[in-house]
């Protein structure tokens, strides 16, 4: 009964909790600040540099998809816009040697998706659901749209360029080498992270999981979801804007490809592989996300078709996303049965791995002969190289993807119902205690 | 006697068809007053007339004095009513305590604030406390409101309306479906939550109704029939003929 007393009012959290919280931030800070020590060619900063920025912009992203149940497909709007304000900015500072430093740019970028939320967000937000979607891909094809047109300002398909080393030093950083960038885009990656999850642990943080959850009855407690609604939407447009900045920077271009259906669109993917029911969600979205995109490029031609087929099988497999897996697990931890599913994982892995090894043998094969169908048919994807016309190629690929399939399916079912032990079993446990 | 909710000349019509006719209601402050009527009676329009989810076609309804037919359902609770639903209507996805703490958040002055910890807020979060005990879900604090079971649910449902604090309560047959212990249990419950407020119930089960209504009014096809204490409904001739007629036999 003591248990049950001391929950009623969890009075502000232990010190224990604490440090472990304050703990987890200070361990980020410190990983952001020793990565380049660990990676430091170029590649990897320039990779870190564009995590980060999906990182932000995914988690904003997030606070409409996941805080608030809106679904957007026009979010690039305000990164966009946010990049193109950055690169004006830099230019205008440099022009006029305003005593402003590069890194109090990205607030530029931020206040511009503010703006551009709040002017065009209130409409949008009335409602949610398909009306709010529909919505915002039809801002978002406007704004696209303009961009080719009004060229004096988005610079047509060149886009408008910066150098960003001209503004006002600050310890005497040029922000010339990537390093400098990586900093700085790390810096405000963790200070957009802590903002945005500061966010959802205030009254309007919560108000707007409860407008996701049911706007009916948000009005039936004294709020009016159109408002909790359009403020999600400003914060969000915030966010974005200080993505896009970062982006423009790293860049030093702002195109119209910023602002465009692409971008809109893989938000969106990153953040839904990486689960919208949990803050963490979105991040671990855009470095699967980054990471696979930056690497799958070199690998294969036709990288957006696993990513497609990959953002399918998330959707219709694992509506919470990576993260979404990972957590279905903890129950099982804390009641001590995830042994009882770890072997029937390691069985269905191999003849799911066999499955889609074969589909990606039949995928490249195909690719071939409906791409470059002239070409040699010995080709080379995921850094292992086939005859494309050879039968036994053929033969594997069709062995592979069918009787791997056949027998997956099989393991499937014996991963079902082991599940089904391990949480009888703590559901026992539960009724006992 | 002041009154807490005044209907006048309150109608309602979904295009030719008229749900609510001509209805004059009274419900005086710190009364328990019941609706009672048929199934299709217009019992949950009223409700939602009352609590702004539909705007009457013609006619006023005061809360306190002040009008407030044509406002939103924000603009209403704000001014001291809460409703709950026939079907439940919680928050599915956050627990049970998120579920009461969203509904305390308003009362207490915190409307849209973006700058303050909500779990640094000791006065919401005793006030949070105090109903999640007093609807004996102290134990079930943190299960997603979604997974609850049917009885728990409607006691939650009951705690998100009363938890604002508002002088006036109006319930929507809070003991449907729910076993003769259950119903019990609810009814103490009720009877205990609004203690000093206002309370208005649409409720089909009689014993719950004449076991805890100062007044009764009873509504067929949309128009009042009677309007009484207890004893007058039950001795009224033409609610006997309507209504409760039907229930003896």
């Amino acid at each position: 009964m003591s248990e049950l007393t001391s929950r009623v009012a969890p009075a502000s959290s232990t010190a224990a909790e604490k440090f472990k919280f304050y703990g987890l931030w200070v361990a980020a800070a410190i990983l952001l600040v020793v990565l380049p020590k660990l990676f430091g060619s170029g590649g990897s900063l320039t990779t870190f540099s564009l995590i980060g920025i999906s990182i932000i912009f995914s988690l904003s992203y997030n606070i409409l998809l996941g805080q608030t149940g809106m679904l957007s497909f026009g979010h690039a709007v305000y990164y966009g816009l946010g990049g193109f304000l950055a690169i004006h900015a830099i230019n205008i500072i440099g022009f006029n040697k305003l005593p402003i430093p590069l890194p109090l740019v990205p607030l530029i970028g931020g206040l511009t998706g503010l703006l551009f939320a709040a002017l065009l967000g209130w409409v949008s937000t009335q409602r949610s659901g398909t009306a709010f979607a529909m919505i915002s891909l039809g801002i978002a094809e406007l704004i696209a749209s303009s961009a080719l047109i009004l060229r004096t300002f988005f610079g047509g398909e060149a886009g408008i360029s910066a150098n960003r080393t001209k503004l006002l030093r600050l310890f005497d950083w040029s922000f010339g080498p990537q390093i400098q960038i990586y900093y700085l885009v790390a810096a405000w990656t963790l200070l957009a992270v802590a903002a945005m999850y500061a966010l959802t642990r205030t009254p309007l943080g919560r108000m707007c999981n409860a407008v996701r959850d049911n706007p009916e009855r948000v009005q039936f407690v004294g709020y009016n979801p159109h408002v909790v609604r359009y403020l999600a939407f400003c914060f969000s447009g915030f966010f974005a804007g200080i993505a896009g900045a970062l982006a423009a920077i790293n860049f030093e271009i702002a195109n119209s490809a910023y602002l465009g259906a692409v971008q809109s669109g893989s938000v969106l993917f990153a953040t839904y592989i990486g689960g919208v029911g949990f803050f963490v969600g979105p991040i671990v979205g855009a470095i699967f996300v980054t990471a696979l995109s930056l690497g799958l490029s070199d690998l294969t031609q036709v990288w957006q078709l696993y990513f497609g087929l990959i953002f399918i099988a998330v959707v219709l497999y694992a509506p919470g996303g990576i993260t979404g897996l990972v957590m279905m697990h903890r129950p099982l931890v804390k009641a001590g049965t995830l042994h009882k599913v770890l072997p029937s994982y390691v069985i269905a892995f191999v003849p799911t791995l066999a499955m889609i090894a074969g589909l990606m043998l039949a995928i490249e094969t195909v690719v071939h002969y409906t791409v470059n169908p002239g070409d040699d048919s010995h080709i080379k994807a995921f850094g292992v190289s086939f005859d494309a016309a050879s039968r036994y190629i053929w033969t594997m690929a069709t062995t592979l993807s069918i009787g791997g399939f056949w027998l997956a399916r099989k393991t499937w079912i014996w991963v079902g119902r082991a599940w089904d032990e391990a949480n009888s079993g703590e559901r026992e446990k539960g009724a006992a205690a | 006697m002041s009154a807490a909710i005044e209907l006048r000349g309150v109608e309602k019509s979904f295009g030719i068809t008229s749900v609510i006719r001509n209805v004059n209601l009274t419900v005086a402050k710190g009364e328990r007053h019941a609706l009672i009527g048929p199934n299709g009676a217009g019992k949950s329009t009223l409700f939602n007339l009352i609590s702004g989810y539909m705007v009457p076609t013609t006619g006023h309804i005061r809360l306190r004095n002040e009008v407030i037919s044509g406002l939103p359902p924000y603009q209403i609770n704000r001014r001291g009513l809460s409703r709950s639903f026939q079907v439940t209507n919680v928050f599915a996805n956050m627990s049970v305590w998120e579920n009461l703490r969203c509904a305390v958040l308003w009362a207490a002055g915190h409307r849209y604030t973006f700058w303050k910890n909500i779990d640094n807020l000791p006065e919401v979060r005793e006030r949070t406390a105090r109903i999640l005990a007093d609807i004996s879900l102290t134990a079930r604090r943190d299960v997603p409101a979604g997974l609850l079971t049917y009885a728990e649910q409607r006691a939650l449902e009951i705690g998100i309306t009363v938890a604002g604090g508002a002088e006036v309560i109006l319930l929507d047959e809070p003991t449907a479906g729910m076993s003769h212990a259950e119903t019990e249990r609810a009814v103490a419950l009720i009877r205990r939550l609004t203690e000093g407020r206002t309370l208005l119930i649409v409720e089909h089960d009689m014993s719950v109704v004449f076991g805890l209504a100062d007044r009764i009014s009873v509504l067929v096809y949309g128009q009042i029939i009677a309007s009484g204490t207890p004893e007058e409904i039950r001795s009224n001739s033409k609610v006997r003929e309507a209504y409760l007629g039907e229930e003896a036999a």
